[in-house]
């Protein structure tokens, strides 16, 4: 198996991190191999990689040039890269409750009617999807997952929103979505979530890792509610169904 | 306890650092200070360590008061105009606010962000290691959002020692190096060649997460939507318009946008400085010159040190004159109103 493996692009991203590109597409494969090999630099630290930053199709290296060199770096991540990505054994398994549509997912109407689908179905096939913690980015704890219903996938919305609530739940292209903090997004809105995937002063500070396997549950506006000034609270809300 | 009060100050002024590493994983961004030479040179000169948390000024004025004791301080970065309760102090020098009195500061001159590093530090709460301010993350400390008139930081009593300067390279107005990459091939070579050899201007929508660029728009081969991947401090991304975005500490730790080329490390801070509206070029370098040039960087800020000097009465005046010179249109630094861009 490892031998049909295609080796990653070596891409310098300026003078103190390398991008390590398994593919150009959003592809499971690519972004398996991606969290493989930060796991193998986490297992076996390189001396002078300072932080590593997994993506969908590629692994971001932060090194210190004074420690270690790009050639040398290369040398050594081309290597790891060639290992058999293990199976996939996801540590943890997390269920996260969502309050669909209405005031809280502003976008679903639009996304039934553009898809020809009732807003209960989307709903339906949104909460039986097995989904994978592809990368975490942008702003904190905004969590891409992969493993999208395909009767769901439709392109970004024409105008970005500049403001869209915190905790929304949002589908963009091939991806769904778990956001923190209320900012700018494109994608639409289905529903909010009163889980923090980063609080500050909680333990942990990050909920969710790359990598972790993520399901939804659907609740009403009154459990939303009473779990969010949980949450508000420090509780972490979201339910660890398996570790 | 002794307090530096902020009297008055403009947007873009926080309290910065070297920065929170470690959670770009998480989606958090480094932030810290735009100019890191700078952010060392006022910290070494009231002896702090290197990237100890100081005052990171915005491009207009401010003004600071000592209260319940002197403070001892020093200037760096961006030049303006400065005085102690009327008496004119110079840039990469310490000095110390006497009980009562005020720094008060004018426009960036030179560059746009300046540097006040208070001996002894700032007290606050480190958040993964930093108090750096990064507002949309609600991180900072001791306010995690930048700096208002009417903040206080709670800082030891001036020490009392001697009054220093600080000798550094002279500024250069070269062209900004860039290693091309990571998705230089995302660009045919007509887009390279423009984007290499065009006279560049900073707009004045940039900020702290990056810097717009006006030039000539620079066309994709295949269009400006990649997959999302990693940034650093100086990715230059093209988004659909074609007009370049330099990524700053605030960034987002992951982008859509082909990313054309990358500010060396060397040069970020001279980039952070060119204000909005003057014209710069890039050049292109080789990763054995960037990395070299990483380590001059490197050695130059382990020895700032020894580029510490006492202050003669004689130095102190010749800078002050040639700062009051250059000075032209003084503005008051309290005069709120003079403020909106």
């Amino acid at each position: 198996m490892s031998a049909t493996l295609p080796p990653p692009r070596l891409l310098p991203s300026g003078d103190s991190a390398i991008t390590v590109e398994f593919s150009r597409n959003i592809d499971d494969a690519a972004n398996q191999r991606v969290l493989a090999l930060d796991r193998v630099i986490a297992r076996q630290p390189i001396a002078g990689v300072t932080e590593t930053v997994p993506t969908y199709r590629s692994l971001l290296v932060h090194y210190d040039p004074l420690r270690i060199g790009f050639d040398a770096l290369s040398e050594q991540l081309v290597a790891l890269a060639k290992l058999p990505v293990p199976p996939v054994t996801t540590a943890r398994r997390w269920r996260i409750p969502v309050v669909y549509g209405g005031e809280h997912g502003i976008d679903l109407e639009d996304v039934a009617r553009t898809l020809n689908i009732t807003p209960d179905k989307i709903v339906a096939r949104h909460v039986a999807g097995d989904y994978r913690v592809a990368m975490i980015g942008f702003t904190p704890g905004w969590s891409y997952l992969s493993g999208l219903d395909s009767q769901l996938h439709m392109p970004r919305r024409q105008n970005p929103r500049l403001l869209t609530p915190a905790g929304t739940i949002s589908i963009g292209g091939v991806q769904t979505g778990v956001q923190c903090l209320a900012g700018p997004s494109g994608w639409h809105l289905l529903g909010r979530t009163p889980v923090r995937t980063y609080q500050l002063h909680r333990e942990p500070t990050f909920l969710l890792e790359p990598g972790d396997a993520v399901t939804f549950s659907a609740v009403d506006a009154k459990t939303f509610a009473d779990q969010n000034r949980a949450a508000e609270a420090g509780e972490i809300v979201a339910e660890m169904i398996a570790a | 306890m002794t307090k530096l009060v902020i009297s008055a100050i403009g947007p873009a002024s926080s309290v910065q650092d070297g920065g929170r590493h470690g959670a770009q994983r998480y989606g958090l961004t480094p932030s810290g200070a735009m100019d890191r030479l700078a952010l060392a040179a006022a910290n070494v000169l009231v002896g702090n360590s290197p990237l100890a948390a100081v005052i990171e000024i915005g491009p207009f004025g401010a003004a600071f008061t000592a209260r319940d004791g002197a403070v001892r301080v020093a200037l760096a970065g961006a030049s303006r105009n400065a005085d102690i309760s009327g008496g004119t102090v110079a840039f990469n020098t310490s000095m110390t606010i006497p009980d009562g009195e005020t720094l008060t500061l004018g426009f960036a001159r030179r560059g746009s962000f300046s540097y006040l590093a208070i001996e002894g530090g700032i007290a606050g709460e480190p958040m993964f290691g930093s108090l750096a301010v990064n507002a949309r993350a609600g991180l900072g400390s001791p306010y995690p959002r930048p700096l208002q008139a009417g903040d206080e930081l709670q800082t030891p009593a001036a020490s009392g020692g001697p009054e220093r300067r600080l000798e550094l390279p002279a500024p250069t107005d070269a062209p900004i190096r860039v290693l091309l990459g990571p998705q230089d091939d995302e660009f045919d070579d007509a887009a390279k060649q423009a984007f290499l050899d065009s006279e560049w201007r900073i707009s004045a929508t940039s900020d702290r997460m990056g810097y717009r660029l006006e030039g000539p728009a620079i066309k994709h081969l295949h269009g400006h939507n990649i997959v999302s991947d990693g940034t650093v401090d100086g990715s230059i991304q093209v988004p659909g318009n074609g007009a370049p975005i330099v990524l700053m500490p605030d960034r987002g730790t992951s982008g859509g946008y082909p990313k054309i080329a990358t500010v060396i490390s060397a040069d970020l801070g001279r980039f952070a400085q060119t204000a909005a509206g003057t014209p710069f070029r890039f050049k292109a370098v080789s990763m054995a010159e960037a990395q070299a040039e990483f380590r001059k960087s490197a050695e130059l800020l382990r020895t700032l040190p020894d580029r510490l000097r006492p202050i003669e009465n004689f130095d102190l005046n010749i800078e002050a004159l040639q700062d009051a010179n250059v000075a032209g249109a003084a503005v008051s630094a309290v005069d709120a109103g003079t403020w909106s861009p």
